[in-house]
């Protein structure tokens, strides 16, 4: 039975409020344990995740085929279970991973169970949409883009990378196919959603630009004073070519699988990948790239 | 007299002078002859060459007293003696030659001397004659010089009362004219009718300020008109066919009709009767076709509507010929009005033929249609007739081409859901069934009789009896891109496509394909590409020898196109079996509770099955595909690499990682042993044999299996599980693969992955598991 908890980091190391629903980190003595997220009534956890722009008081935690909302009250120090719902369907339905959309006042999350992603509205906890056979196999994670509403990325066994418009799941927007084994994360840049980052288990990282999909499909317009909203008039005065949609870089360090791939939070160019023998490999976008997005 | 004859024909003579004296001398000549002197004897005594010598006695200038005073200068005395005796003898001669001549001719001279008194006496008389002739003709001419003045008068007045006669009787003609024209209406003797009324309409005109003349013409006209007003009754009637019509329309011509509206009529008569052909056609096309095979439907239409537009036609130019320009420009649009609605019912009609598949009915039908169109073509070759109907031959022929094409299309589905039958069939029968390449063979026949028949069914528009074969479209176009491009190339690209989709949407619908389909489709265009490919088009452009020479597409395009497709449909056909397999070992590894399983007495089920499923594909890919080629294998090969994994390896490479102290150390030891291999990709294009087929499928089984271990938690068991069933594994794989390293070299990851997994890795004895393995 995996569980997952609450846990507070050192002062010193604070910056971002990170945490694992791993509790096998036990040899971290600088963690402070705050509080268990009870889940013996729903079965194994698969996946935790914060509210991405709240004040870190509600969590969202897949266990089994329960879909479990968590408010954190006293200081953290208890959680409590707020709302759920269960994912009900022929067979053993288990979520496998899920993601906290940033948009629509956060009200919204996307989880994936087998090959199907879905919708979630956390409000009354209802299915607001449904991508059946997103992957042809297990979608192994998701993505929500932190600056376009409605597009999502995910990955799965089948080594693809979709991009997914949640107005219209009939056909995805767009289909990577680099990968030559299952693609375990699918990653946006947080701040130039053009970047995207995918971790695989033939030991490969793949950079890509997906300017066409991005929010800044003609590159970068106008000054970054500029409020985001007014980009979509000035498209017009576009002064360069775009780049095609691309694979920027493969990034072959890692000797196995790898399993975790992650964006700096402080520096929109650097980026970590994590694999199975134990290699962290920190890596800086190519600044041939960084400039053409600036400039 | 000799020398004179060459000197008169010397060149200083004058024309006159030497022909007068050898006349004279001539004749001379013969009355010497005739009175018997010989020549020599008269030419030897004056010997001398010039003719005016004075002295020579023959010539004609002979002076006397020269020739004397030379004598008597030159000659001695005997000499002259001589001379004068000779003279005198000649003189003597002479006289009794002349005296014998006028005895002798006295007779003659008597006769003609009585002749010309004679003469004299008639020609008197004769004159008396004459002269009494010429008195009694003066008097028979002034006798007739008298009649004919007194006949003069007479005369004239003869003259003009035949006029007045001849006048008369015209004019008797005239005021009979509406008597005669009312009976010949009457009779319906048009044509007599319109000769008298030409003959009269001058002389009426002129004479038409005359009151009774004007009655006349009145009458006439009257007349006329109904005559007139009787043809085009007739004229429209319609009754009458197109010989009598243009009789008609002659007639109302000669009348005098305004040849334009006549033509107009003409015409729009003729539209009357030839829209009764149509519309008698369009009927025939009906909504419930009654159906007569198009070649009846072309031949009626050709021998109605097309004769009959072709006698209009003729009977308009032979009729309106005068009418200039103008008059044709009318025919012109009449003929291609009624030809473009002509042309609509026969496309109606041949896009009903869409579905019934006859194709020499149909091309015997165009044949004639296109045969029949000619003559009114050939007439009226502004009306573009013939251009339309070659357009229409065309759009047909376009149009079967795009249903052969779909044909053949259709054919390939069907063969395709008949080896989805087949290949469902033995399943439920228990029963082998045909053997895949049985099934590729008759899939492979069944397609290339179908491209053969459609390229016999397509040739026969380029037949050489076919009237339309040798227009430029149906030796170019219709050869190269018509049947080289859309027919057979659109085929071949059409069926590669198909090939294709089966693996680009798995999604979907992947689970309905049989993979054992995918295998043989690539075998199929792995097979075309090969052979088939060049064989078909080197069919086709033998049959279809085309002047045209447009870009075609070239046989290795088309080659390298059907490699790509088998080649992709085996790299999915990979992915689908290896998918199939890695399910069942995922579906194994994560519903079971590795943590308090047992200590494992034998192999587990799911591993003998994969080895089966495993087996099964290898037969199902050698049916149709080559063994390949594999590294080469150590002569034990399984025994020993197996002890070495087990034995050796195993305390090397996981030993150590059982005591937590050293952690690092097997990490390092797997990079650098994994330094020293080859990165495996796991889903890596395939290549056309069997090892590489089956190597793909273990590799992505085994992959699958490796990170589905390092999802979960092992207990001691659990993970001498895992070695049991990686031993097992290892004993049966390895023979299927191109480099059973890799095989080796995976399930090492996955017990060294269990073993990192586990609580309490305490491995289990090697011998143990061989023996376990060996049971099982």
């Amino acid at each position: 039975m995996t569980c997952a908890a609450v846990w507070r980091m050192p002062k010193e190391l604070e910056s971002g409020s990170h945490e694992s629903p791993d509790d096998s980190s036990s040899t971290t003595q600088t963690l402070e344990l705050l509080c268990h997220l009870d889940n013996t009534a729903h079965g194994n956890m698969a996946c935790v995740t914060w509210e991405p722009m709240g004040d870190g008081k509600k969590i969202i935690s897949l266990a089994d085929n329960h879909l479990l909302l968590w408010d954190l009250q006293e200081s953290s120090s208890q959680a409590v279970l707020s709302s759920s719902t269960a994912l009900e369907g022929k067979g053993q339905l288990k979520f496998t991973s899920g993601r906290w959309s940033p948009h629509h006042n956060c009200t919204q999350v996307a989880t994936a169970n087998d090959t199907t992603i879905r919708g979630w509205d956390t409000r009354n906890m209802s299915q607001i949409y449904c991508i059946e056979n997103a992957h042809g196999q297990l979608v192994r994670d998701l993505d929500f883009n932190p600056n376009k509403q409605y597009y999502l990325a995910s990955c799965g066994d089948d080594c693809k990378v979709k991009f997914w418009d949640t107005r219209n799941v009939g056909e995805p927007v767009k289909t990577l196919d680099e990968h030559s084994h299952w693609v375990w994360n699918v990653r946006y840049n947080h701040s130039h959603d053009q970047l995207i980052l995918t971790g695989s288990s033939d030991s490969r990282v793949i950079l890509s630009n997906m300017v066409s999909i991005s929010s800044e499909p003609f590159g970068h317009l106008v000054d970054e004073d500029d409020l985001s909203d007014q980009e979509e008039h000035h498209q017009e005065e576009k002064s360069k070519e775009p780049l095609p949609d691309s694979v920027i870089a493969t990034y072959e360090e890692h000797e196995d699988s790898v399993y975790a791939v992650e964006w700096s939070s402080a520096d929109p160019w650097l980026f970590a990948s994590l694999s199975y023998d134990g290699r962290l490999v920190i890596n800086r976008v190519p600044r041939a790239l960084k400039y053409h997005i600036l400039l | 007299m000799e020398a004179a004859v060459g000197l008169g024909s010397g060149p200083g003579a004058s024309p006159e002078e030497p022909e007068a004296p050898e006349r004279r001398r001539k004749a001379h000549g013969m009355l010497k002859l005739y009175y018997g002197l010989p020549e020599a004897e008269a030419a030897a005594p004056g010997a001398t060459p010039d003719p005016r010598d004075p002295t020579d006695l023959n010539g004609a200038h002979f002076d006397p007293e020269v020739f004397l005073d030379k004598l008597r200068k030159e000659c001695p005395l005997a000499q002259l003696m001589d001379s004068e005796t000779d003279m005198v003898r000649q003189i003597r001669a002479l006289d009794s030659d002349m005296q014998t001549l006028v005895y002798e001719n006295y007779n003659k001279f008597i006769c003609a001397t009585d002749t010309i008194r004679k003469m004299k006496n008639d020609f008197r008389k004769m004159e008396d004659e004459m002269d009494r002739l010429a008195t009694t003709m003066a008097v028979i001419t002034d006798f007739s010089a008298r009649i004919s003045a007194t006949l003069q008068d007479r005369h004239e007045r003869i003259t003009k009362l035949a006029g007045v006669h001849a006048l008369l009787r015209k004019l008797q003609f005239l005021f009979e004219l509406p008597s005669r024209l009312t009976r010949c209406v009457e009779l319906g003797a048009y044509g007599q009718a319109v000769r008298y009324q030409g003959r009269a309409r001058a002389v009426l005109q002129q004479y038409q300020h005359l009151p009774s003349f004007r009655a006349i013409q009145d009458d006439c006209q009257l007349i006329t008109a109904r005559l007139a007003q009787q043809l085009r009754h007739k004229f429209r009637d319609g009754g009458a066919g197109a010989p009598e019509l243009a009789e008609c329309v002659e007639l109302l011509l000669a009348l005098g009709e305004p040849a334009e509206e006549l033509c107009d009529e003409f015409l729009a008569h003729a539209q009357g009767r030839l829209e009764g052909e149509l519309g008698s056609l369009e009927a025939e096309l009906g909504p419930s076709p009654p159906a007569p095979d198009v070649l009846e439907f072309t031949d009626r239409g050709g021998s109605g509507f097309v004769s009959g537009l072709c006698q209009v036609v003729a009977s308009y130019q032979e009729l309106f010929s005068a009418q200039g320009p103008a008059g044709v420009e009318k025919l012109v649009a009449f003929a291609r009005e009624l030809g473009s609605r002509y042309f609509a019912l026969v496309e109606r009609r041949l896009a009903q033929e869409q579905g019934s598949g006859d194709n020499s009915l149909l091309v015997r039908a165009l044949d004639r249609f296109h045969r029949r169109l000619r003559a009114p073509g050939t007439m009226l070759p502004a009306a573009g007739l013939t251009e339309g109907a070659t357009e229409i031959v065309e759009q047909a022929a376009r149009e079967r081409l795009g249903q052969h094409l779909q044909g053949l299309c259709a054919a390939f589905s069907g063969c395709l859901t008949d080896v989805r039958q087949a290949l469902a069939a033995p399943r439920l029968a228990g029963k082998e069934g045909p053997g895949l390449g049985e099934l590729l063979a008759s899939v492979s026949g069944a397609i290339l009789g179908h491209i053969k028949a459609s390229l016999a069914a397509v040739h026969l528009f380029t037949a050489k009896d076919v009237s339309f074969s040798n227009k430029a479209y149906f030796r170019g176009e219709f050869c190269s891109q018509g049947v080289r491009e859309g027919l057979i190339v659109g085929f071949i690209r059409s069926m590669c496509r198909t090939a294709r989709g089966f693996c680009d949407s798995p999604s979907e619908k992947g689970g309905a394909t049989p993979p054992a389909l995918l295998l043989l489709l690539s075998r199929l265009c792995l097979d075309y590409e090969t052979s088939t490919i060049s064989y078909i088009l080197t069919l086709t452009d033998e049959q279809f020898l085309g002047q045209d020479h447009s870009p075609v597409t070239p046989v290795s395009t088309l080659c390298a196109e059907a490699r790509e497709t088998a080649r992709r449909l085996l790299t999915h056909y990979v992915k689908v079996q290896g998918l199939v397999v890695s399910q069942m070992l995922r579906k194994s590894v994560e519903t079971r509770d590795w943590l308090t399983t047992l200590e494992p007495r034998n192999v587990r089920a799911v591993m003998k099955r994969v080895v089966e499923d495993t087996t099964a594909i290898d037969v199902q890919v050698g049916l149709l595909y080559e063994e390949g080629v594999r590294k080469a294998q150590s002569s034990d090969s399984s025994k020993r690499t197996f002890s070495v994994y087990s034995s050796s390896r195993q305390q090397g490479r996981y030993a150590p990682s059982y005591t937590p102290s050293a952690p690092m150390d097997t990490n390092l030891l797997s990079n650098i042993q994994k330094l020293f291999s080859e990165r495996i990709d796991v889903f890596s294009p395939v290549e056309f044999n069997k090892v590489s087929v089956l190597t793909g499928i273990i590799k992505i089984s085994l992959k699958t299996l490796l990170e589905c271990v390092r999802l979960r938690t092992f207990g001691r068991y659990g993970l001498q599980q895992v070695q049991v069933d990686c031993h097992f594994l290892q004993l049966y794989l390895w023979r299927f693969v191109a480099d059973e390293e890799l095989v080796h070299l995976l399930l090492d990851e996955v017990v060294a992955s269990a073993a990192l997994r586990c609580l309490d890795p305490v491995p289990m004895e090697p011998s143990v598991v061989e023996v376990i393995c060996e049971r099982g």
